[in-house]
This record gives C-alpha cells, sequence and structure tokens, in this order.
C-alpha cells in the first residue's frame, strides 16, 4: 500500500508541471502587453522598455516560464495589478470561502445522491424507481446557474427564509449565518453531482445485487435488509468512490457560476473580477490554484480507491 | 418452484400460441439501421425529445417571420412586463425588449454554438484517436499525456482559461468549449480502435495487404461511429449549457445579443421585480439540453441494447 501510495504520489509531479506549463502558456499568449497594463497607457517607451526588462518579458519563452514556476515555488506567485497586493495570500483567503462551498455541496451531494440509488436500484421499475430516474435526466440537464437563480426567487424573493446572496450577513456571525448563506448556493451546486451519484449507485447496485454471493446470502435466509446493506452495498460503493472523486472536481468548476449567481466571495468571483480588469497575474494564480487543487483531489480519490478494492494496487 | 412451473407453462402456452397463429412465418430480416430505428420509434422520451429538439430549430430557423419584434428593439417605456401582456405574451426584459422574440432568436445562437462545437470537437478528436489508436508507439505516448494534461483541469475552467486570453467573444467561446472537447473524443475513438485492431475481419483485411488509410477509412472509422453518435448527441446539449454559462459569465456571446445565457444574466438583476425574465431563457436551455439527452439515451438504448439498465 505504501509503495502504491508513494508511486502515486510521483505521478503527480508531471502532470502538476503540466498543468502549469498549460496555465503559463494559455496566459502567455493572451494578447495585451503586461507592461502596458501596469503602467497605464500614458507611459512611455523607456520606461516601458525597462518594466519589460525588469519583468523579464523580453527573455524567451521557455526561460521566463522556468523563472515564473521557480517563484511560484518559493511562494511567490506575483502581484495583483488592479488589487495591488500579493496574489498568493489572496488567493489562499478566497480558496477557503470556496472549500467550504465545495465540500459543504459534496455532503450534501452524497447525502442525497446515495440513498437515492439504493432506493431506486432495490425497488426497480417501482414507482418511486421512475420518479426518481426522470429526477436524474431532470437534474442531469439544468443549468446549475439557472437552477441556483430559481431557488433565490423562491426561498429569497418570495418565501423570505434564506438570505439571496453573500457569505455574512452586515451584522450576523458565526457558524450558524455562514450555514443560512451557505444552504442555497450548496444546493443549486449539489444537484449536478448529486444525480450523478444516484444513477452511478443505482447501476453498481443493480450490477451486484444480481451476483451469486447476494443469492447465497438470501438464500441462507438472511434479512434483505442486511443483504443489501451488509453484503451488496459494501462491493457497489466501490465505483461510487470514483464518481464522487470526479464530482468534487465538477463541484470545483460549477462553482465558478455559483459563485457569481450568490456573490459568493470564492476564487471564482476573485478569477472573474480578474479576467474584466485583464489582471493576469491574478487570473493565473487562480487558476493554478483551482487547477492544481483538483489534481491533488484526484490523487486522494486514486488512493482511497485503492484503499477500498485490494485489486487495483497490484495491477 | 412453484412460480417457476407457472411461468414455464405460460412460457408453453405462448409458444403454442405463436405455432397456431404464425405457423409458416420466418424471423423477419432487418438491417442494423432499421432495427435502430425500430427501436427508437417505440421508446415514448426519445420521441419527445426529437420532436422538442426539431420544434425547436423549426422556429430558430423561422425566427425572421415568427418573432414578433426586432430582439433587439428596446422600448423604454415597455420595462419588465409580466407574462400575459396583450403585445407581449412572454413579458419584457429590462429595457422593454420582448421576451418571447429575443428567446426565438436566441434559440439560434444556442443551437449553432452547441453543433458547431462538438463538430469542431468531434473532428478533430476522432482525428487524433484514430492516428494514436492505430499507430501507438511514441506518438500516442505524447498524445495521451498531453490529454491527461488537459484533462487534469475542470472543463470550465480551462475554457475560462482559454477565453480569459483569447479575450471575450461567441467565436472564442465556442472556440474554448470546442478546444474542452476534444480530449473526450479522442478518448472514445482511441479506445474503439484498440479492441477493434484485434477483431478477426481487421487482421484478415491487413491480410490481404489493405494500406494504412484504407484500414483506417473503410474498416476502422466506421466501426468506431456508434459510441461517437452517442456521446456526440449527449454532447451537444452539454455544450449548449456550458457556452450559455460563459455568455452568463461575461466570456461568450455580448450584448445586446438575444442570446439565452445573456438574456438570463440580464434578468438575475431583475429577480425581485421581474423574476419571468430569468426564468423564462434558463427554461429554455433547460428544454433544450433534457431534449438532447433524452435523444442521446434512446439512440445508446437503441444502438446498443446491452447498455440498458
Amino acid at each position: 500500500m505504501t509503495g502504491y501510495i508513494i508511486r502515486r504520489i510521483l505521478a503527480l509531479f508531471p502532470v502538476l508541471l503540466g498543468v502549469s506549463f498549460l496555465v503559463f502558456l494559455i496566459l502567455h499568449l493572451a494578447p495585451g502587453d503586461p507592461a502596458l497594463i501596469i503602467l497605464g497607457p500614458k507611459a512611455n517607451a523607456t520606461s516601458l522598455a525597462q518594466l519589460r526588462h525588469d519583468l523579464g518579458l523580453d527573455q524567451p519563452f521557455l526561460v521566463q516560464y522556468f523563472r515564473w514556476l521557480g517563484r511560484v515555488l518559493q511562494g511567490d506567485w506575483g502581484r495583483s495589478i488592479q488589487l495591488k497586493r500579493e496574489v498568493l495570500p489572496l488567493v489562499l483567503l478566497r480558496f477557503q470561502a470556496t472549500a467550504y462551498l465545495t465540500l459543504f455541496s459534496a455532503l450534501l451531494a452524497i447525502l442525497f445522491g446515495i440513498p437515492a440509488g439504493i432506493i431506486s436500484a432495490t425497488r426497480q421499475y417501482s414507482l418511486l424507481d421512475r420518479i426518481s430516474m426522470v429526477g436524474i435526466m431532470m437534474g442531469f440537464s439544468m443549468p446549475v446557474f439557472w437552477l441556483g437563480i430559481i431557488l433565490q426567487i423562491v426561498f429569497s424573493v418570495y418565501l423570505g427564509v434564506l438570505p439571496v446572496s453573500g457569505m455574512q450577513s452586515p451584522n450576523g456571525e458565526g457558524f450558524l449565518d455562514l450555514l443560512k448563506h451557505m444552504i442555497l448556493p450548496s444546493l443549486a451546486l449539489s444537484t449536478g453531482a448529486a444525480v450523478i451519484i444516484a444513477r452511478m449507485t443505482r447501476s453498481s447496485m443493480l450490477e451486484v445485487l444480481q451476483q451469486d454471493y447476494i443469492r447465497t446470502a438470501r438464500a441462507k435466509g438472511q434479512i434483505e435488509r442486511l443483504v443489501i446493506y451488509r453484503h451488496a452495498l459494501q462491493n457497489a460503493l466501490i465505483p461510487v468512490v470514483t464518481v464522487i472523486g470526479l464530482q468534487v472536481g465538477y463541484l470545483l468548476g460549477g462553482d465558478i457560476l455559483v459563485e457569481i449567481v450568490f456573490s459568493w466571495p470564492g476564487i471564482g468571483l476573485l478569477m472573474m473580477n480578474g479576467i474584466m480588469a485583464r489582471d493576469f497575474p491574478l487570473v493565473q494564480g487562480a487558476i493554478l490554484m483551482v487547477a492544481s487543487s483538483y489534481v491533488v483531489i484526484n490523487l486522494i480519490v486514486d488512493i482511497l480507491y485503492s484503499y477500498l478494492d485490494p485489486r487495483i494496487r497490484y495491477q | 418452484m412453484h412460480n417457476e412451473l407457472e411461468d414455464f407453462a405460460q412460457i408453453e402456452t405462448a409458444t403454442d400460441k405463436e405455432r397456431v397463429t404464425e405457423p409458416l412465418s420466418t424471423p423477419v430480416q432487418r438491417t442494423p439501421l432499421q432495427e435502430t430505428w425500430r427501436r427508437l420509434r417505440r421508446d415514448k422520451f426519445t420521441l419527445l425529445g426529437a420532436a422538442w429538439l426539431i420544434f425547436v430549430a423549426g422556429v430558430s430557423l423561422l425566427a425572421p417571420a415568427l418573432a414578433p419584434y426586432d430582439p433587439l428593439e428596446i422600448n423604454l417605456r415597455a420595462r419588465l412586463l409580466p407574462v400575459g401582456t396583450p403585445a407581449h405574451v412572454l413579458g419584457t426584459d429590462d429595457l422593454g425588449r420582448d421576451i418571447l422574440s429575443r428567446l426565438i432568436w436566441g434559440g439560434r445562437i444556442s443551437l449553432l454554438v452547441g453543433f458547431t462545437a462538438v463538430l469542431f470537437a468531434m473532428t478533430v478528436g476522432t482525428f487524433i484517436g484514430l492516428l494514436t489508436g492505430f499507430y501507438g508507439g511514441k506518438l500516442d505516448t505524447i498524445v495521451m499525456r498531453l490529454i491527461d494534461i488537459l484533462m487534469a483541469f475542470p472543463a470550465i475552467l480551462l475554457a475560462i482559461a482559454i477565453v480569459a486570453a483569447l479575450g471575450p467573444g461567441l467565436e472564442h467561446a465556442m472556440l474554448a468549449v470546442a478546444i474542452v472537447g476534444i480530449p473526450y473524443y479522442t478518448r472514445i475513438v482511441r479506445s474503439s480502435i484498440l479492441s477493434l485492431r484485434e477483431r478477426e475481419y481487421i487482421i484478415a483485411a491487413q491480410a490481404l495487404g489493405s494500406n494504412d488509410w484504407r484500414m483506417i477509412a473503410a474498416h476502422l472509422f466506421p466501426n468506431s461511429l456508434p459510441p461517437l453518435i452517442i456521446a456526440a448527441t449527449l454532447d451537444v446539449g452539454w455544450m449548449i449549457m456550458f457556452a450559455a454559462g460563459l455568455s452568463f459569465l461575461g466570456l461568450g456571446a455580448q450584448p445586446p445579443a438575444a442570446e439565452w445565457g445573456i438574456m438570463l444574466s440580464e434578468g438575475h438583476k431583475f429577480i425581485r421585480q421581474a423574476p419571468h425574465a430569468s426564468i423564462i431563457p434558463g427554461l429554455a436551455i433547460f428544454l433544450v439540453v433534457l431534449s438532447l439527452n433524452l435523444l442521446g439515451d434512446g439512440l445508446r438504448d437503441a444502438l446498443d441494447p446491452r447498455l440498458r439498465r
């Protein structure tokens, strides 16, 4: 097991290197001169040339990339042009808000998705199964940003029971206030993931329930509930774990849209403000942060998966 | 045991009936296409999805004739009118523009973006998948590592990064969405080719001296089409949703264009006064994506019944 984990962690480095290269390349190709953006349109040619030299923009592309990577590894992620602050602390602070939202949404998706999948599979073709299949199809086709707006209209505008946006009330403090603000964005964000988890749980359960050892357990006279929860569910959940891992990545992506709808002060909102202001160091930092956390989450899922299913380690 | 006997008896009876009613009937020979069509026709949800899609495509095509107003025509005296207003059935937005007209014209952009992006991603992805799957070796290793890196990004993040670099706009958003889709098709085609390469008829074609291009164009490509068609149908809906998301973020089509994502984003500012201005365009996106998903699911079941669950 330790050997497998070490191998997987070592395999992480080339991917992270590739991700950092792509982030640098994409924003390097962006039209517009960073020196001009920093100094403004009134800058003269001498000061522009001087700043370009100071920033290393007159160096070949690969030299620029490795210098940038070196700085990133030392914790120097550059300075935001618009906010005039260091990028790394800013990105870390905002990522915290995103992490709350993502983790809470993942929790909701698991809490709704797995039971829905189990109920659907154990009562295949029943009314409940059909309703949940329709729900899955609808949830799968619903744009996350639209669902967010609908929830705002129903729960904030009409019913007035939950705050329409933001992360904190002006004079509110504490966990309860945070939770109240988090419910609607998390519901919007988790729906897509929940239906995919439900779908996977259903098909995986249906497959496991047809296996010989389940028939044996039933033939022995085991109570149906034990057959389902002790024998079937454990094995059925193995592929579901992978899907959950993939969904956390999906949540990180969908999060950007939800943060805009609910003005949630996370990394997505920061990134979008950066894009609109053409603040490239900030955008670069935000993208790098989200992409690397996605890679690390996938690694954790892989390790968890191999822990649940020992066959993976020996392949 | 009792039940099994009963079932057995029923089977016997059914067989006897068939013998009586169709004594000389021979099994109907159908081509795979006929068989697929027969299965598709029986699936009500698939037909419903297809019908809605045809309706939206028809309405979008006939937009100049059907839209009651110019979608960009501003009328500040008729701002935020509710649904059911006599002159504006679906109401108006914050600039007094007719929502129904904007919705009809918006369908053009959404469908165009969805289908073009999928076509682009599918063409490039298939080409790369065919080459890497067929030739393998170093080319395959390098391309697959690149694909791994592309897939190490959440899709929307990569699209946002591309649009951030190219600058906001409908064409750039379409390109970004298409680029993000390429790895998906490459993987599907490559895995099809890898399994097809081992089949006997492929080995036979090779033994008969078919050259590489003939092998790819005449044997491998046509046989990798079914999974590709299913994936593409499901993907159009996803790409429509994705492109609308980029427009919603301000990175896709730009105002005052009549596009569903923009309508949603503009309507969102007035959810207290006129919730319909954001509910209606979102509903349009949702229904088109739903119909494409129903169609994709139906196609998958019809093309490969083993996958039905």
